[in-house]
């Protein structure tokens, strides 16, 4: 049968995220996994995720975050029955508790049922090279955008993150990248009415 | 009935028809590419919508909504993996169907069955709405302020797998929500005069849906290409439409009462859909696991009309239970529009021409898709590096067209960031959304009800709506403990087990 390889990649990555779900739930678990040996190998080393004590400590810096942001608020005006401070209070230190929470969960081997997806193979290691590389081109989309305009850094954006993600043609990625962005201009201005700023290349487009 | 007749009239407007049409293209056509599905499709189309009139907003929406629905059905049949968990029911035997070499008559009776069960729905949401929003004007802000709190308690504890996380997106959405200064005081705005309106809703959703899927699935990047199965036009001979026209109702009647309830969701009567069928399956039973047609038509059904239910809440409360809809909701606010009871009786002639267009988008979907099937099926064989280097332009493009600010750029990649570790974390999306745009009008429609009782706390659940609503969120939070500690008796069963118990025992 065509094909049948792939789909046993897609099972294996299927199974693995299965496996995610059953250790997040307590009961009725263990039946599951001996019906895949495939998940039961994942499973086979635990352990605490260490990267979720990570989670635990941003959302505890945000819950603080929030409550001292409130803490520091003034007395809201006469007519206003809710002061402007309570919605951070209740919401900072539920984010506390709920890292909290998050900590001690994850210290009793709770783990985090990673999402799976159509091009998305669970199996990998998480592709560090691939996401800094975005990471750079979107920093690089930031800095560059109010001076350069929508037309040329949209086209670098395209190009960029088609390189980055492995597509090695880059003369290619680049054209494509200027029609969609030059595109994109027209579009938005002629056809939608929506003024682009130009950047450098006004009163060129 | 006069009044929707008006809203007809103006939706098949030649104007209008060519934004309609436009809408159900751009919507089919992002909503089958792999690993976007309806609200990320809705939220990265909303720029297009910026500078048009609202009814033609609206109107072309309607197409959007439609068509990323039927694209992501189109994308879970000819591809094994689906992206949404609504479609994963259909994936099951759409996929083993089209396998077989029947994959147009899986495609008919997926775009038939939705066409039958989401003209029914809107017949339903047309029926439903206006009483609904009669019934909820008069209700005051103590009730309101329970109905968000029940949207907020429902979407986070009854869908997923953990409620731990459920709660920490949902905080997490609800601190985005309080930066601005809309009480008068600057929250967390970190001096920053760009962050007093608030962050656009817009920037967040195509953020936490585009930048973080793009991010997540460059990280996990499937090297091999997924196998795409070849389909020629859409057809269904005699024998397919007698076994399909029975499920489509029976997917209907699921799909309807579950998506107009608070977090009903389409994952419960897809399932249940897909149960049904194949009880009743007679004869034909021994074909389910193999590509049986019922399997398809029944759950497809039953997810079109959930979507359709999702906007009774809507429109008549103010009240998002998908992410979908979230995205919609923030739409409508981005047109000046504030949907609710208020909506009908302030622009009746919108919501009727909103009601119309989901007639004619649904129509036109038939009538451009079933040919179209070909060549949406082309699009699944986009090479990976476009694909998503495509939806990271478009995410840019989407934040830029909001205010011409590179500020608005750094948000969506300091959001893109989170997206990204939520679905490391397996976080869910959908409290965050809501969170985000519920929050503010949360702590509004408490300051209403206290400002009113001069702040009295017992004025809170003064009405006996709000009484009831808050019994439920009570029996929504402590039911499974409960049924837990009765003893000799197992905990309820998770539904995401028991689809996965499913998926097993078709697949094995």
């Amino acid at each position: 049968m065509p094909g049948g390889e792939v789909r046993a990649g897609g099972r294996a990555g299927h199974d693995a995220a299965g496996s995610g779900a059953g250790a997040t739930t307590p009961g009725g678990s263990a039946a599951a996994h001996a019906a895949r040996p495939a998940g039961a190998d994942a499973l086979a080393d635990p352990g605490p995720d260490r990267a979720q004590y990570g989670l635990a400590a941003v959302l505890a810096v945000v819950g603080v975050w929030t409550v001292a942001d409130s803490a520091g608020m003034g007395p809201g005006f006469a007519d206003q029955a809710v002061q402007p401070g309570a919605f951070g209070w209740v919401i900072g230190v539920a984010l506390v508790v709920l890292a909290a929470l998050l900590a001690v969960a994850t210290a009793r081997g709770n783990r985090p049922e990673a999402e799976s997806g159509e091009d998305v193979d669970l199996d990998q290691s998480t592709d560090w090279r691939t996401l800094a590389g975005l990471a750079g081109v979107l920093v690089a989309t930031v800095a560059l955008i109010d001076w350069l305009g929508w037309a040329i850094v949209g086209a670098l954006l395209f190009a960029g993150a088609a390189t980055v993600l492995g597509s090695r043609h880059w003369v290619r990625n680049l054209l494509i990248g200027a029609v969609l962005s030059v595109g994109s201009w027209y579009g938005f201005y002629v056809g939608l009415g929506i003024p682009i700023p130009a950047g450098v290349l006004d009163g060129i487009l | 009935m006069d009044a929707l007749l008006t809203g007809l009239g103006l939706a098949l407007q030649p104007e209008n028809l060519v934004y309609a049409v436009v809408g159900v293209l751009l919507g089919t056509a992002v909503g089958v590419l792999p690993g976007i599905g309806p609200a990320m499709t809705v939220a990265l189309l909303l720029p297009v919508t910026y500078n048009v009139s609202p009814s033609a907003a609206l109107i072309m929406f309607a197409g959007i909504y439609y068509g990323g629905m039927y694209g992501g059905s189109t994308t879970s049949i000819l591809l094994n993996t689906p992206g949404e968990s609504s479609s994963v029911i259909t994936a099951l035997e759409g996929n083993k169907m089209a396998k077989t070499g029947r994959a147009a008559q899986a495609l008919a009776t997926a775009a038939i069955g939705s066409f039958v069960a989401g003209t029914i729905s809107t017949v339903l949401l047309v029926a439903l709405a206006p009483t609904v929003a009669e019934w909820v004007v008069v209700l005051g802000a103590p009730s309101y302020f329970a109905m968000m709190l029940l949207a907020l308690v429902a979407v986070t504890s009854v869908l997923g797998s953990s409620k731990l996380r459920g709660f920490i997106a949902l905080a997490l959405g609800l601190a985005i929500g309080l930066v601005g200064t809309t009480t008068g005081q600057a929250r967390l705005t970190f001096g920053n005069p760009l962050l007093a309106d608030g962050i656009d809703i817009v920037v967040v959703a195509v953020a936490i849906f585009a930048v973080g899927e793009a991010l997540w699935v460059a990280a996990h990047l499937r090297r091999r290409p997924l196998e795409v199965i070849p389909v020629g036009r859409p057809w269904m001979d005699r024998e397919d439409w007698g076994r399909s026209w029975k499920p489509w109702l029976r997917g209907t009647a699921y799909g309807f009462p579950f998506g107009a309830l608070p977090a009903g969701g389409a994952e419960m009567p897809t399932f249940l859909s897909y149960i049904t069928e194949r009880r009743l399956a007679g004869k034909h039973r021994a074909e389910f696991g193999k590509g049986a047609i019922e399997g398809v038509a029944g759950p497809e059904a039953a997810n079109n009309a959930s979507a359709a239910g999702t906007l009774v809440p809507l429109l008549a409360i103010g009240l998002p239970t998908t992410a979908t809809a979230a995205v919609i909701l923030a739409a409508m606010q981005g047109y000046g529009l504030q949907p609710g009871p208020q909506l009908f009786e302030a622009e009746p002639e919108l919501v009727w021409t909103l009601l119309a267009s989901l007639f004619v988008a649904n129509t036109l979907l038939l009538v451009i898709n079933l040919p179209m099937a070909p060549l949406w099926a082309k699009l699944l064989r986009l090479p990976r590096p476009y694909l998503y280097a495509g939806i990271l332009f478009f995410a840019v493009l989407g934040a830029y067209s909001v205010n011409f600010q590179w500020f608005d750029v750094a948000l969506l990649g300091l959001f893109g960031v989170l997206g990204f570790a939520m679905r490391r974390f397996g976080l869910p999306v959908l409290p965050l959304i809501v969170g985000v745009i519920l929050g503010p009008r949360l702590e509004e429609q408490l300051g209403q009800a206290l400002q009113l009782s001069r702040g009295d706390v017992s004025a809170l659940w003064s009405e006996p709506v709000a009484v009831i609503v808050y019994a439920v969120i009570v029996a929504l939070l402590l039911g499974p403990l409960v049924l837990r500690l009765i003893p000799g008796r197992q905990g309820p069963e998770r539904l995401e087990d028991e689809v996965e118990s499913l998926e097993e025992e078709v697949r094995s």
